[in-house]
């Protein structure tokens, strides 16, 4: 494709998904493996400002928290550039994650079947939400292998929900879990793409 | 105290100054609020050392030769989000950065994104 040279360089279009899931399922090696660069880490000093007037600030004082995300960069041609967002671990933090969720085009909820309701809060957040997700199922070495099935019915995930097996360390298979998000935010959001 | 020379660029290292010294004392940018993922990016000729602009700021136009997010500089400049909403925010009024304002690009019902997010993708 050929452009005229804008006198302004446009900007690339920023999109980005959330990397979920319970501590040790593997987000920031996802984030790592798909990345065009090592995982970065970025903080957010937030204060009671942050966190909203409806939640604490009634109560407590003001005070400040700091988070540590992990993320990654994907450069999709010129137009688009695509972030990879690991969400803080701890529940505390879920006014962070509104805030990576606002905008974003959908979660990969990473799954260990060694602890499985680990991802329950995730789930639950992203559903109440209505961001959509798709459930990655980790498969570590020595770790229990569970039909898909089995999975969909312990988290009491919608049919709709796909759910794939995935090796977070890979980047094909990392990349064909994040495709599966697309379609499946595709299907909700516009219009069918491609199967 | 700056001293007599505020041509000077490292007048002090970079690496002990405290966020909050380093915007001086401002935490929301002066106009708009960029999020994490808004993308910035260096326009016009370099400014000169008598811009009045400090280390960060040099270093923030530095890094965004190439289009870079808010989330990407604070990771490359060691330095907190919020802290470098402020310092774009002052790079943005002078012109000196193009900048997005956040929420304001991606349409989520476009589906001509979600082809080239997938195109993208596959081609990696």
């Amino acid at each position: 494709m050929a452009f005229a040279r804008s006198e302004r360089p446009r900007l690339p279009t920023a999109i980005k998904i959330l990397i979920a899931g319970g501590f040790g399922a593997g987000k920031t090696t996802m984030v790592g493996a798909v990345s065009e660069t090592r995982p970065l880490r970025t903080e957010e000093v937030l204060t009671d400002r942050s966190i909203g007037v409806d939640d604490i600030s009634s109560v407590e004082a003001k005070r400040t928290t700091t988070v540590a995300m992990d993320f990654g960069r994907i450069t999709l041609g010129n137009d688009y550039v695509l972030y990879l967002f690991g969400t803080p671990g701890q529940e505390r933090f879920w006014f962070v994650w509104d805030e990576l969720a606002e905008g974003s085009l959908g979660a990969v909820i990473l799954a260990d079947t060694r602890r499985l309701a680990d991802c329950f809060p995730s789930v639950d957040y992203f559903e109440r939400r209505g961001t959509p997700f798709v459930v990655a199922v980790n498969c570590f070495d020595g770790s229990p292998t569970f039909q898909l099935d089995e999975v969909r019915l312990a988290l009491q995930l919608d049919p709709s929900i796909p759910i794939v097996m995935c090796d977070a360390r890979k980047r094909d298979s990392s990349r064909e879990v994040l495709i599966t998000l697309v379609k499946h935010s595709a299907r909700l959001r516009a219009e069918p793409v491609g199967s | 105290m700056r001293g007599d020379e505020p041509t000077e660029e490292n007048w002090v290292d970079p690496e002990i100054i405290r966020p909050y010294v380093v915007t001086r004392g401002r935490t929301q940018p002066a106009h708009g609020r960029f999020d994490l993922i808004s993308m910035a990016l260096a326009v016009g000729p370099p400014p000169g050392p008598d811009a009045g602009l400090d280390p960060e700021h040099l270093r923030i136009l530095q890094l965004c030769r190439e289009p870079k997010s808010v989330a990407e500089i604070a990771a490359y400049l060691d330095l907190p989000a919020g802290t470098v909403r402020v310092l774009l925010g002052d790079l943005f009024d002078r012109e000196l950065v193009s900048a997005q304002e956040p929420r304001s690009e991606v349409d989520m019902h476009d589906i001509k994104m979600y082809r080239a997010v997938l195109d993208g993708l596959r081609s990696l």
